[in-house]
């Protein structure tokens, strides 16, 4: 008997050591926390009004474990309203700071994560330095073709001007050597070629014939090109660039020109649209090449930043604005109506078969020419979307019913008529 | 010899005249008479009022067309109003979800993701960070309007590019995806 409760107290006595390193252990290992699920943590929840080492919304988090203790970090993170409520001074100090603005509570973060987020903000671990790399790799094979045109180029240069040289040198030798045997030589009695080609009427004629037709070509050429726009490419304020935005980040092109979907203009974005990303994109960490570095991009936000008055140190609108002057680039003349809703919305034609490749554009320019030829062309061979649309059925019955036709074209729904685009 | 001149000359000139095109300025027109308009372009300078532009700012009060007043106040009271009362009044059918789904993926998939799962090309991009996944929020019609009238923290307000029956449209679409995600 004796020995079975020692022997039972020795094993509860065994268990309840291990126990306790186990919870030893685990708190330890939760006190150190795992800053890279931390980070993953902090992006999907925290990052949007915190940043480690910058005001935003709410304060840097750096340092914040110095700051307050571990059981007020807790509370906080789950619900600061709470705590604020409960009388706490140091969370009323801060909550006034920051004029009232309540943080999301995170009442479903476990210990383990919050711990991990505090590893994360106090020892962020170093950013991976890919990013010079990347760039280094693109430019570089750019960079390697041009070299390779360019060698090419000078050899071909340096073996022209090797040949002329020896022929210059041939001649003079072989003139030499004649003179050295004794031979004369004479010029031959034949007219100097210009002289027997003016005497030639035939030639003449021929000639002034074709010289008066390409001018002709080139003089029409030249001014059927007068007052058309395409390439037009104008320095504008801010380097905007369409390839960053529309490309790399894919952003619709209706979120900013917003109005093309419902209206006759499309409109460039007023700065509150920039402003709903930028007051988080502070900096430009993309792509660089050799032409447009990081420094060039950031001053650039910056531009934007004095334009909307905003002081991204103290996250906060001054109030002094001043209006960006866009430099227009696609402008009709007065007397011509043209209307985006229509062939956007309605049309479903997209903003690249009239605008180009802009996705593509680090500078915007005018891709189509704009004339009247331009827009007539394109009337005459797009065919009308009649499908699923309730207006243009019966239109539709009509139209093939009297010209017997399947797929009308723009031109055949009256899209050359005069009025629709000369009011 | 004259003609080898001409062709010279002519050249020259060809060059000349098309070298003239410089593509930071505008190109020559021929009579643009009516080229300009009378009016105001929008946007342009004018000397028509103080600040030397023509687009002002609605006189305060005004009321554009469509215009439906919305008496919440942009304050984490108003929020919390509009939370628990504010209610659509569209009606859910297939023609508002799909128009709210247009609607989506050009002004919120960027940030929210296609799901609204807060995975946007933004967010995978690391250019914009801290987007909810909308089942993780305790959000209703009321709030979603809200929030899309007024933004929130780090999201802006998207009022200027949607009109007001297009944010509940919008609004749908959003109550549709939280569904969807919710486990
Ligand atoms: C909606 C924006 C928002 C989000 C999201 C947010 N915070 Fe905050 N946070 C704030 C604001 C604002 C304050 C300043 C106090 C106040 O006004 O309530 C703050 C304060 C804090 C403080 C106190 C700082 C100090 O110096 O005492 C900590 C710690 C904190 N946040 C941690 C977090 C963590 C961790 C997360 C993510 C799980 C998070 N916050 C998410 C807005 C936010
Ligand atoms: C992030 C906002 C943004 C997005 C997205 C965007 N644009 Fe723009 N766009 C601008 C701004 C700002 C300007 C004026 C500056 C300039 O001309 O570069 C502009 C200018 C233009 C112009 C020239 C306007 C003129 O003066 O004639 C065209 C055309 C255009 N955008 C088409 C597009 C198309 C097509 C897309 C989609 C592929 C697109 N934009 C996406 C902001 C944007
Ligand atoms: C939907 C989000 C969004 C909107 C709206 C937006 N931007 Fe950006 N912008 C970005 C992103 C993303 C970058 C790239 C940041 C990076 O790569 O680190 C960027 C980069 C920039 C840059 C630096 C690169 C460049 O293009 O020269 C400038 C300047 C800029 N934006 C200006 C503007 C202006 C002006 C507007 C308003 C017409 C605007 N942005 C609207 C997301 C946006
Ligand atoms: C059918 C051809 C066509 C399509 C499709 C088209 N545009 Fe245009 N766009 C034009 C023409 C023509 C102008 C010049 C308008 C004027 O001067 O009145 C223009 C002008 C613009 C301007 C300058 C400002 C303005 O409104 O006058 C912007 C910005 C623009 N377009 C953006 C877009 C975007 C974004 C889309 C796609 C949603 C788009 N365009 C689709 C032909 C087109
Ligand atoms: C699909 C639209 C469209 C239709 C239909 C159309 N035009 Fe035009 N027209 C234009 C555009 C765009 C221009 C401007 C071209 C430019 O700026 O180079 C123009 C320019 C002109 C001009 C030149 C004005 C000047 O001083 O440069 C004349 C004249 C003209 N149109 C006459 C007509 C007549 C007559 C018709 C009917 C047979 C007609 N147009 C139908 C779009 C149209
Ligand atoms: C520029 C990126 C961005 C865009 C574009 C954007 N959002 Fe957001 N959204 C955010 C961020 C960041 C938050 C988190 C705000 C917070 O809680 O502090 C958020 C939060 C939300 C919430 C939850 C708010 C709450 O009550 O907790 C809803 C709903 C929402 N967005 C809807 C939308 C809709 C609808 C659109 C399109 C009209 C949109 N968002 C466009 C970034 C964006």
């Amino acid at each position: 008997m004796k020995n079975v409760i020692l022997r039972s107290s020795f094993l509860y006595m065994l268990l309840a050591v291990l126990m306790v390193t186990l919870v030893f252990s685990q708190i330890a290992s939760a006190q150190e926390g795992d800053p890279v699920a931390g980070k993953q943590l902090f992006n999907s929840n925290c990052a949007a009004c915190h940043r480690v080492n910058q005001k935003l919304v709410g304060p840097a988090l750096a340092g914040v474990t110095q700051r307050r203790t571990k059981e007020w970090l807790q509370k906080w993170i789950r619900n600061s309203s709470d705590l604020i409520n409960s009388g706490d001074a140091q969370a009323k100090a801060i909550f006034e700071e920051f004029n009232k603005v309540p943080m999301t509570p995170f009442p479903l973060l476990s210990d383990a994560d919050i711990d991990n987020i505090l590893a994360y903000v106090e020892a962020p671990p170093p950013a991976p330095v890919v990013d010079t790399s990347v760039a280094s790799t693109t430019a570089a094979p750019a960079e390697g073709s041009q070299n390779i045109n360019q060698i090419v180029l000078a050899a071909l240069v340096i073996v022209l001007l090797l040949l002329t040289v020896m022929l210059v040198l041939v001649r003079q030798i072989l003139s030499k050597i004649a003179k050295a045997n004794g031979i004369e030589i004479t010029p031959t009695g034949r007219k100097p070629i210009w002289k027997a080609f003016a005497e030639n009427q035939f030639l003449v004629l021929v000639t002034v014939v074709f010289l008066l037709l390409s001018s002709a070509y080139f003089a029409y050429g030249y001014l059927m090109q007068v007052g058309v726009d395409q390439g037009y490419q104008p320095i504008q304020p801010i380097h905007y660039s369409h390839k960053i935005h529309a490309g790399a980040n894919q952003i619709d092109c209706n979120y900013c020109h917003s109005s093309a979907r419902v209206s006759k203009t499309s409109g460039i974005p007023s700065l509150n649209v920039c402003m709903n990303c930028h007051k988080s994109i502070a900096e430009y960490k993309g792509e660089t090449t050799a032409e447009y570095s990081k420094a060039f991009y950031d001053g650039e936000i910056q531009k934007l930043y004095k334009a909307v008055g905003w002081d991204p140190e103290v996250q906060q609108y001054s109030g002094e604005t001043q209006p960006v002057e866009w430099v227009r680039i696609h402008n009709l003349p007065d007397f011509v109506y043209f209307n985006h809703a229509q062939h956007v919305t309605v049309g479903g034609v997209a903003c690249q078969t009239c605008h180009g490749p802009v996705q593509e554009m680090e500078i915007m320019s005018q891709f189509s020419p704009l004339t009247m030829g331009w827009c007539i062309n394109c009337h005459r061979q797009t065919e009308v979307k009649m499908d699923n649309n309730l207006y243009y059925e019966k239109i539709h019955e009509a139209l093939s019913k009297k010209y017997g036709l399947e797929k009308p074209t723009v031109a055949e729904m009256g899209g050359l008529e005069c009025a629709k685009c000369h009011y | 010899m004259k003609a080898f001149k001409n062709i010279l000359a002519g050249l020259a000139v060809a060059m000349v005249l098309f070298s003239c095109q410089d593509k930071q300025k505008p190109n020559y027109q021929f009579f643009p008479n009516m080229y300009a308009p009378v009016g105001y372009e929008a946007y342009g300078k004018s000397d028509a009022f103080a600040n030397g532009m023509e687009a002002q700012l609605p006189v305060p009060g005004t009321i554009n067309r469509d215009f439906v007043p919305y008496d919440y106040p942009n304050t984490p009271e108003g929020y919390a109003a509009a939370r628990d009362s504010l209610k659509s009044p569209l009606e859910k059918n297939e023609v508002n979800l799909e128009k709210g789904k247009a609607l989506f993926t050009i002004y919120c998939a960027v940030c929210h993701g296609d799901k609204g799962d807060g995975k946007g090309i933004l967010v995978q991009n690391e250019k914009f960070l801290g987007v909810p996944d909308y089942s993780t929020r305790p959000i209703t019609e009321g709030s979603i309007f809200h929030v899309i009238t007024y933004g929130l923290n780090m999201m802006g307000s998207h009022a200027s590019q949607l009109s007001s029956n297009e944010r509940w449209e919008v609004t749908q679409y959003v109550e549709k995806l939280r569904a969807d995600l919710m486990p």
